[in-house]
């Protein structure tokens, strides 16, 4: 364990070695540490904003990456890339490298957002109850195909996926900081942008148009930042439920609807939760560590029908 | 000046409009009527943007197909039949959506005075969810006119195109809705109004166009149109047309059921 002391230490350094602080605990809190608090604070964001995207894209407060299918998605695009990878043709190898598995993951959040968006809507309108079946067969296809691909995988590549597919930020690296936190900081920048978009959004594509909002370009740009967040999140941490719903769902409540906030708050709100969700998985029951998807899950799951039990009235449309 | 030129339009494969020229001139009124499925609504969305169309349509001069979506909103606004919302905003922050410049202050004043308009003052932290479908149609519509609410721009007309807004409202505020447009048309703006109610119709209106199987049947003074023999041919039913003694407003029934029952 790392002396308490030395974080403060470490921190006033800027990330300059004291001579004071031993080389162990430098270790933990620059190789260990740190990079987990920080893929913390980007995935949390990414989750929440994904979610706070896709509600205001669909005109719908259900809409989740993880619920619709998207993540399952991008979950197939990241088991392609660890059990598939080592197959791929050596020029895309060294070109992607570590990239590999996020940029497998964002392809896979893309393509399964586009197929969603363009299966339930039709003449500009976003069919809810299309849009949530489309998710369950989309998600049940990439779970087949995921299963094929366990099926195929060596022991290596099973203790990977395994590990991958309940979540955690145990994995957290700098390399893969490197490889999906820029994908994840661009969509996080991205959405502010789309703020006057989501909002004109929820009069309907319609009136989006009539007040002036380039109505095709909001959307294409909602999927893409959808995809990215969701597609690098899910790439570094794995399958974390719950953040992407609960947290906008809060929000609305707490400041309203108007994108122009809510999408700044649920980067802020996003990373502050599953750092704090991180604390409980790893600290629980120490020195072992729970899948963070499972505390997100357990907390995340009973805030969400407290709301859904206390504003049903807002809820229903 | 709105001008269309032998206007085409068609929804999925079935073809709506079949060739449709008329003028419209800002600082009238002009309703579009016509039985159900005769393209009014289609009429609309096609001088709004919405619809892919074939011919011309110009707004004071401007082919509309080459206006960008925030140029066109600045020049007219637009209230669809049935307008929706999503999640749960407030009756100021729908009004709000309307606006697209103007300082903070000039703002909170605009929403104000246009809910005013529609008689919802004091409405505007309610949600809008919880607001009656008359009193929700009525927000939308202090959206469109808060999105134009200078009539007239560097010496330019604002337009408002309207489907059905007066629905879903009880009579008197129907009245005040079209007071309302009867305001903002003679201050120089243009409005189009698609309406159901013929003898609404012919007390607002400054010229009628009555569309039938996507074609103008007619089109000129309530008296002419809604006195015409082309109403009881587009509607297929017999409608007896009289003037009212005072205001000499022209005001219509339908004549089916008294002759069943005689």
């Amino acid at each position: 364990m790392a002396h308490p002391a030395c974080g403060w230490t470490l921190c006033c350094k800027a990330g300059w070695r004291d001579e004071a602080v031993p080389a162990r605990d430098w270790l933990i809190l620059w190789e260990i540490r740190l990079p987990r608090m920080l893929t913390g604070v980007l995935v949390g964001a990414s989750l929440a904003v994904g979610g706070a995207v896709m509600q205001g894209l669909f005109r719908n407060p259900l809409a989740d990456p993880g619920l619709v299918g998207v993540g399952a998605g991008a979950g197939l695009g990241a088991v392609l890339a660890i059990v598939l990878g080592g197959q791929a043709p050596a020029w895309v190898a060294a070109w992607l490298g570590w990239n590999m598995v996020p940029v497998a993951a964002f392809i896979g959040g893309w393509l399964s957002t586009m197929v969603l968006y363009r299966v339930s809507t039709r003449a500009g309108r976003t069919s809810t109850a299309t849009m949530l079946l489309a998710g369950i067969a989309l998600g049940a296809l990439a779970g087949a195909a995921t299963g094929i691909l366990v099926y195929i995988a060596d022991d290596r590549q099973l203790r990977d996926l395994t590990f991958w597919g309940l979540g955690s930020l145990g994995g957290a690296s700098w390399p893969k900081i490197a490889a999906a936190g820029p994908v994840m900081l661009l969509a996080l920048l991205a959405a502010p942008f789309l703020a006057r978009g989501l909002n004109g959004l929820s009069l309907g594509e319609a009136a989006a148009h009539h007040i002036g909002l380039p109505v095709q370009r909001v959307k294409h740009v909602a999927i893409l930042t959808v995809a990215a967040a969701t597609g690098a999140a899910v790439a570094v941490s794995g399958g974390i439920g719950f953040i992407g719903i609960v947290v906008p769902h809060l929000l609305r409540l707490a400041t309203g609807p108007d994108h122009r906030y809510l999408l700044v708050n649920a980067a802020l709100l996003g990373a502050t939760l599953l750092l704090l969700a991180d604390l409980i998985a790893r600290s629980i029951i120490a020195p072992a560590e729970l899948p963070i998807g499972i505390v997100t899950a357990v907390i995340g799951a009973p805030v969400f029908l407290w709301i859904l039990l206390r504003r049903r009235g807002l809820v229903d449309l | 000046m709105l001008t269309l030129r032998s206007l085409h339009a068609s929804l999925g494969r079935t073809a709506v409009l079949h060739g449709i020229t008329a003028s419209a001139a800002a600082g009238r009124i002009v309703a579009v009527i016509g039985p159900n499925g005769s393209g009014k609504t289609t009429l609309l969305r096609a001088i709004s943007g919405d619809v892919a169309y074939d011919g011309r349509i110009a707004l004071d001069g401007d082919d509309l197909a080459r206006l960008k979506p925030w140029e066109l909103a600045a020049r007219r606004g637009v209230l669809p039949q049935a307008a929706t919302l999503a999640f749960p905003f407030t009756v100021a922050e729908v009004v709000r959506l309307g606006l697209t410049s103007g300082t903070q202050a000039d703002r909170s004043d605009l929403i104000g005075r246009a809910l005013a308009e529609v008689d919802l003052t004091g409405f505007s932290g309610r949600y809008y969810q919880e607001l009656s479908g008359g009193q929700q149609a009525r927000v939308q519509l202090a959206r469109v006119r808060a999105q134009v609410w200078e009539p007239v721009v560097a010496g330019r007309p604002r337009w408002l195109f309207l489907d059905e807004p007066v629905a879903a409202l009880d009579i008197a505020h129907q009245i005040g809705v079209m007071r309302v447009l009867r305001r903002f048309a003679d201050a120089g703006g243009g409005v189009v109004i698609v309406l159901h109610d013929l003898n609404l119709a012919a007390m607002v209106a400054d010229d009628i166009w009555l569309i039938h199987d996507g074609l103008l049947l007619d089109a000129g003074s309530p008296a002419r149109v809604i006195g015409g023999p082309a109403l009881a041919e587009a509607y297929g039913c017999p409608i007896v047309a009289n003037r009212l003694p005072g205001p000499q407003a022209t005001f219509v029934l339908p004549h089916g059921l008294w002759a069943a029952a005689g």
